[in-house]
């Protein structure tokens, strides 16, 4: 009997795979986003006008030329600067904070409101020291923030979310739920914690 | 038995190349989709810091990069000192209220206020610098800025 040739393989429905490959790739392909530590500076101020604060209710903070870290004149670890900012940032020492967890010690900050963390550097601190102190001090804010979520967020119906969860939420516009309410609570969390760190020359 | 025998020779049929075509256009695409076009060729070093408390920057909002980092491989002519760079090229820190009048400009009225700064500073530099271009922004009204990081444990910075 004679060899057959090999059938020829019917290549019609390539362009369809290849499509289909196409948008799978479109769909599931993210471009890349920048982020990072988003932060507001100062107006410069006209009037000379000394605005007087409280020795207590500011935490200074200063990263010196060798990088290291000096909290309210005391030299300090990275790794306990978060602690040490929470613990600051939650005292709550005129009573006036009803969600403060802190030890309430009148010669600490007075409630969230008041207090200030004042980030200081030197010109040869690097930039690096300076992002990872930024960084510990923003954690320390999110995580009272995350608290506070935890706390008043069953109440209007948004249990078991984080304030970065919630801030996520609204951003996303999958979200089911009532995106006016959650902007409500989030705005509350912000009056009641706000980010109060300033970067002094 | 000629009535059964192939009329064809016996080797085998050519590779069919029709979907050769889509392949190519497939692939095309894919690096299309996929591609990030970089606004601004860097000759500075440019390695971002890490941190994990970071937020997204919105591309809804106009975004003006200043990159600050050590000159790159080939413009050592420049120093070893952390040099600032606006668009394609290195500048004085005097430069930066022109720069950012010039991004205003080209900007729709509305969005002006949304201007926001994304401060690109290599780990290695220096606060100094980092410090004087704040200054600068802040006499030129553009207040909202962002320490563009990369994202990962902070702590590892100091390693």
């Amino acid at each position: 009997m004679a060899k057959r040739s090999a059938p020829e393989v019917n290549a019609g429905s390539m362009a369809d795979i290849a499509f289909l490959l196409l948008i799978f790739f479109l769909v599931t392909t993210t471009i890349p986003k920048d982020s990072g530590i988003t932060r507001k500076l100062p107006p410069i101020e006209e009037n000379d006008e000394d605005v007087i604060i409280k020795e207590k209710n500011i935490f200074t903070v200063l990263i010196n030329d060798k990088d290291q870290l000096l909290v309210e004149d005391e030299l300090m670890e990275i790794k306990n600067l978060r602690a040490a900012a929470v613990k600051f940032l939650d005292n709550g020492g005129d009573g006036t904070c009803s969600y403060c967890q802190g030890a309430k010690d009148p010669k600490s900050s007075d409630n969230p409101d008041k207090a200030i963390i004042s980030l200081k550097n030197n010109r040869m601190t690097s930039y690096k020291a300076y992002i990872t102190v930024q960084n510990e001090l923003v954690a320390a804010y999110n995580e009272l923030r995350n608290r506070r979520a935890l706390e008043i967020g069953p109440k209007k119906g948004f249990s078991d979310m984080t304030f970065i969860e919630m801030e996520k939420a609204y951003d996303d516009p999958k979200f089911i739920g009532n995106k006016d309410k959650l902007k409500e609570v989030i705005e509350q969390i912000k009056i009641e914690i706000p980010q109060k760190l300033s970067e002094v020359e | 038995m000629s009535k059964f025998k192939s009329k064809k020779d016996n080797s085998l049929p050519a590779v069919n190349t029709a979907s050769l075509p889509d392949i190519v256009f497939m692939l095309l695409f894919f690096f299309m989709v996929v591609t990030v076009m970089r606004e601004d060729e860097l000759k500075i070093l440019n390695r971002l810091p890490q941190a994990d408390q970071i937020e997204k920057l919105d591309k809804k909002y106009p975004i003006s990069y200043i990159y600050v980092g050590k000159p790159a491989k080939g413009y050592e002519k420049y120093g070893s000192e952390a040099r600032m760079q606006l668009n394609d090229k290195l500048a004085d820190i005097s430069e930066v209220q022109a720069f950012i009048n010039a991004e205003r400009s080209a900007l729709r009225e509305e969005l002006v206020p949304k201007l926001t700064v994304s401060l690109k500073v290599d780990r290695e530099a220096n606060m100094g610098i980092v410090g004087d271009i704040k200054k600068e922004l802040r006499k030129a009204s553009a207040f909202r800025i962002n320490y563009t990081t990369a994202a990962g444990d902070a702590k590892k910075n100091l390693d």
